[in-house]
């Protein structure tokens, strides 16, 4: 009966469908709590998820492991690369604005993106990071799948990525709004891009209810930053990660 | 819908190709969203022939990261041993992007806001 039931778990259908549900679960909770970080979906149900793996540990003699769950999970994860090219719809939309304004806008976002992955890598190494972890920083302000394609590339853990990009977009979505204010930034583009640039969609999405002109170059930002932090982030690395093993 | 999957996984797999032959560390999916935007810019491909999938992918974007996620059951020693590090920089780090970019934009393009 145990031995049955072990072997159903182990599907990639059971995988599939937990996943599935975990999602709606986690959606329907999002929405009661309105909003409270703690509960956004992704997080979530990566949460529940990690808690089944470890309670299958109690119920059986061995726990099933993530190798084990992800023979269904790929399915969904090999989406993943798609979706990044998909992202080439919107950055399409909004080519004739950035045409009409691309030096400010280029200047703005090339040394928003220089400035975010120099710093969080040297932050992250000099407050102890271990190497996989600094590489897994490096692309952190940029949108999940992208972020998780240049990590994967340079070396670092994409799943560790997801989970950080996340984070940052949450703690941007807060501490963004407020902190533009503080500043008197009154410019709508200004502030779209700053919160597109530092917390991707959910910066954009904390900042969209300003206006339509925030909500625009806040996805104009993280899409363009998506690309100069693809190609910005192996050229840093490259030359800082030598520097600071040697120090 | 079919002509929308051929021509995503089409680039992707272009972009892929060129990663490869090129060795470089940007990922074959970006270089495959810089094709699909250069081709609907250049009117290789129409929107409508690519929106179907497109947007199903662009809607359920975050639901694609829970199994990764998941994996992160293997690394939860490392993330504790290296919690303070990942908190510290990326607080620090995003909070200067945010300053950065909002400062520089409103120096270089000083048009008054027009919506408050």
């Amino acid at each position: 009966m145990m031995n049955d039931l072990h072997a159903i778990l182990l599907t990639k259908e059971f995988s599939l469908t937990l996943t599935c549900v975990a999602y709606l679960i986690s959606q329907f909770i999002y929405k009661k709590t309105k909003n409270f970080f703690l509960f956004h979906p992704v997080l979530f149900s990566i949460f529940l998820l990690i808690m089944y793996l470890k309670l299958t540990g109690v119920l059986f003699d061995e726990a099933i492991t993530f190798d084990q769950y992800n023979k269904g999970g790929q399915f969904i994860s090999f989406f993943l690369g798609p979706a990044v090219v998909a992202l080439g719809v919107p950055l399409y939309l909004q080519i004739e604005e950035i045409k009409s304004k691309s030096k400010p806008i280029l200047i703005s976002l090339v040394l928003g993106c220089f400035v975010g992955i120099l710093s969080g890598v040297v932050l992250c190494y000099f407050l102890g990071g271990a190497k996989e972890i600094v590489f897994s920083i490096a692309p952190k302000s940029v949108t999940t799948p992208i972020a998780m394609g240049i990590s994967g590339a340079l070396g670092g853990i994409p799943s560790l990525t997801a989970i950080i990009v996340i984070m940052v977009g949450i703690f941007g979505g807060i501490i963004g709004p407020p902190m533009l204010k503080a500043m008197k930034i009154k410019n709508p583009k200004a502030m779209g891009m700053a919160m597109g640039a530092c917390a991707h969609a959910v910066g954009t999405a904390a900042i969209a209810e300003e206006g339509q002109e925030h909500a625009a170059y806040g996805g104009l930002a993280l899409g363009l930053c998506g690309v100069i932090t693809a190609i910005l982030c192996p050229i840093i690395l490259h030359i800082v990660w030598p520097i600071l093993s040697t120090l | 819908m079919i002509k929308s999957l051929a021509y995503i996984f089409g680039c992707l797999l272009i972009g892929n190709i060129i990663q490869t032959f090129l060795h470089i560390s940007i990922p074959g999916s970006i270089i495959g969203m810089l094709l699909l935007t250069a081709a609907l810019h250049f009117k290789v491909l129409l929107l409508e022939d690519v929106k179907a999938f497109a947007s199903l992918l662009n809607k359920n974007m975050a639901f694609l990261f829970v199994p990764p996620g998941v994996a992160l059951i293997n690394y939860i020693d490392m993330l504790q041993s290296n919690l303070l590090a990942i908190l510290g920089s990326c607080a620090v780090s995003t909070v200067l992007i945010l300053v950065v970019v909002s400062l520089t934009m409103s120096k270089l393009d000083p048009t008054p806001a027009n919506d408050e």
